[in-house]
């Protein structure tokens, strides 16, 4: 960049109408630019809500399993959330998932691969499947919910023939003796009992891949460049954003963290189990939508997004501990939707309406 | 000009002059087959306003995005300081110091101001895994700069979506007159505009020859071209249909000239047959 220095041009005449704002309305404009209140307020309420339901839910055994059914969900949610800030959909994460712990275990146990090469050549196969999606989705300028439905299908049905294949049943397990497990198990499988609580690593996962994200969306150049992205593709291609680049980035860091879900759920099973679940990809999605994010692009936060899984594992957790009956989860989940959809929509209409001059 | 850019050009041309800041060779677009530009040459001097006329489709825009490093010549060449470039993206020509106020002023309204001010050429502090965005300087020069285009005491922070119509084109104003020590390119805005508004369109433009930059001024009205170009190209169908100065033609022959300066002129005939007690 060139050295420009500021005083380099003349004022120009103040012009007449820079009209100063009350204070109650620039508060109101600084929390808007903060996408993650509604789901901070959504955590609280839901809390509240379950916690006289069932105040269990506060004991340190509650509060281990809504951090655990959480942790996996905000993996993939604070991924989903950059990815729909920048205006785009991936419904393949969960389906990345189950192919690529496959893909880990058949490698341990069908050709006798140590842990660790298994794991890393299941992370290649997952960057390969974000770069497909990428590439296909900055090439052709179809709608990434196509595109990714498209990777879903391909990706579950092949994941379950082959393990019907190779491994002669949609199980694959007997991964525990294998070389490097132990290790394998260290970082992707301690657990710390406390009280009666059990508390995962993925919890650690969790916090690092929000802490992460959060810095990279907020703090770096890239993280700019996702919101230039979903938010105003035209200005950013004409302020020489890399578009494309950006998008296919993200679509790299949602495979990857697919990739990590899938480890996490491989190392504690110490196998896998594919099976034809149709709705865990829309999970993510719902928990960003919840987290702030609009469908639009250009809005939301990693935060947001983690606060939404906290939400979603709170209410699951909360249903089964009030002793409901655990079908009743799945509509309080669209209800939670619903609530968050229309709140994102009175933002959205704030935030692009064009102020007369 | 005392930037760091400037000894590119020290060598100078066989006659001695300065070589253009920026200069257009018999530069061809296509979108497909279809040309949008056609053997356009054009030369931005330091100091000067060009002012581009031509009607919708005569390839003004494309002018523009080719200049600001969006589109690439299938033939002919840019020249920077007398030396051919190739931009890439908009990014190189900005570090360049060619900026441009975009027509649909390339603002994203759900970022804030500060953030659409860097859109693109972030200032950063540290080293690369830890590289970040250096805010505190970002929103500093932001308010500066704001305040120099008259809207002070602005908070950087607020979304762009709060801003009035008025402020957020000065956002892209003083943007473009930040990043564009060299070459200033205003593809005037096609939102409505007050007088107010004009008149700082204007204003940028003035201020921004008087500081020694080139200026590239794209615009449907004749009557405010000659208010402040220097000289005056003609666009149509994507070719050159005329390059003029400012000693070459007055107002009303710049408005025959642009396309609707005909009917402009049978107009005020049947007035003033209408009403001719005036």
């Amino acid at each position: 960049m060139l050295p420009v220095s500021p005083e380099r041009l003349a004022p120009f005449a103040p012009a007449a109408h820079a009209v100063p704002r009350s204070a109650g309305r620039r508060l109101y404009d600084r929390l808007l630019a903060r996408p993650s209140i509604g789901a901070l307020l959504g955590v609280l309420s839901v809390g509240l809500f379950f916690t006289l339901q069932a105040p269990d839910l506060l004991s340190t055994g509650g509060v281990a399993s809504i951090l655990d059914i959480a942790a996996p969900l905000g993996i993939g949610g604070v991924a989903v959330a950059l990815l729909l800030v920048a205006g785009q959909f991936d419904l393949s994460i969960g389906v990345v998932a189950v192919t690529t712990s496959l893909v880990t275990a058949l490698l341990v146990t069908e050709t006798g691969l140590g842990t660790w090469p298994a794991l890393l050549l299941s992370l290649v196969v997952a960057l390969l499947v974000g770069a497909v999606n990428g590439l296909l989705v900055v090439t052709t300028g179809l709608p990434s919910f196509l595109v990714t439905l498209a990777t879903f299908l391909v990706l579950q049905g092949s994941s379950l023939a082959l393990a019907a294949a190779i491994a002669g049943s949609s199980r694959v397990s007997g991964l525990a003796g294998a070389p490097g497990w132990e290790s394998a198990v260290a970082v992707f499988g301690s657990t710390l009992q406390l009280g009666d609580g059990r508390f995962r690593i993925s919890l650690v996962w969790w916090l690092v891949a929000t802490a992460l994200t959060t810095w990279l969306l907020w703090r770096t150049r890239f993280g700019n460049a996702v919101f230039g992205t979903g938010g105003a593709p035209r200005a950013a291609r004409e302020l020489g954003v890399p578009v494309q680049r950006t998008t296919v980035l993200l679509f790299l860091g949602t495979a990857a963290a697919g990739w990590l879900i899938g480890t996490l759920g491989l190392v504690r099973l110490a196998g896998v189990q594919v099976d034809p679940a149709l709705g865990s990809e829309i999970e993510f999605i719902v928990v960003a939508v919840i987290g702030g994010c609009l469908l639009t692009g250009g809005y939301g936060s990693t935060v947001g997004a983690s606060l939404g899984a906290l939400v979603y594992a709170i209410a699951r957790a909360g249903i089964s501990l009030a002793g409901w009956d655990p079908r009743w989860f799945q509509a309080f989940l669209g209800l939670m939707l619903l609530v968050a959809l229309l709140a994102n929509g009175v933002v959205r209409r704030r935030l692009r309406a064009v102020p007369r001059s | 000009m005392s930037t760091a850019l400037g000894t590119d050009g020290a060598d100078g041309t066989a006659e001695g002059r300065t070589p253009p800041v920026l200069e257009l060779r018999a530069v061809t677009v296509r979108f497909g087959s279809v040309p949008a530009l056609s053997r356009v040459s054009l030369a931005l001097r330091a100091g000067e306003v060009t002012c581009v006329l031509g009607e919708n489709g005569s390839g003004k825009s494309s002018l523009v995005a080719l200049v600001s490093g969006l589109l690439r010549p299938a033939e002919g060449e840019l020249r920077v300081d007398g030396r051919p470039v190739r931009f890439r993206s908009p990014q190189q020509a900005r570090s360049r110091g060619i900026a441009t106020v975009w027509q649909d002023l390339a603002i994203a309204p759900l970022m804030s101001v500060w953030r659409n001010f860097w859109l693109g050429a972030e200032p950063t502090r540290g080293t690369w895994p830890l590289r970040r965005l250096d805010v505190g300087r970002a929103e500093e020069i932001v308010s500066q700069a704001m305040a120099r285009v008259g809207v002070p005491g602005l908070d950087p922070g607020q979304p762009a979506s709060a801003l009035q119509a008025g402020e957020r084109q000065c956002l892209a104003i003083a943007r473009a007159l930040h990043f564009g020590a060299r070459v200033l390119v205003v593809d005037e805005p096609t939102a409505p505009m007050t007088i107010a508004q004009r008149a700082l369109v204007l204003q940028s433009v003035v201020t921004a020859r008087g500081s020694g930059l080139a200026v590239l001024f794209v615009t449907h009205n004749p009557q405010y071209a000659h208010l402040v170009g220097d000289r005056f190209l003609l666009l149509g169908g994507g070719r050159v249909a005329g390059d003029l100065t400012r000693a070459d033609v007055d107002v009303d022959d710049l408005t025959r000239l642009v396309a609707g300066g005909d009917e402009l002129t049978r107009l005020g005939e049947q007035l003033r047959t209408a009403h001719p007690d005036r």
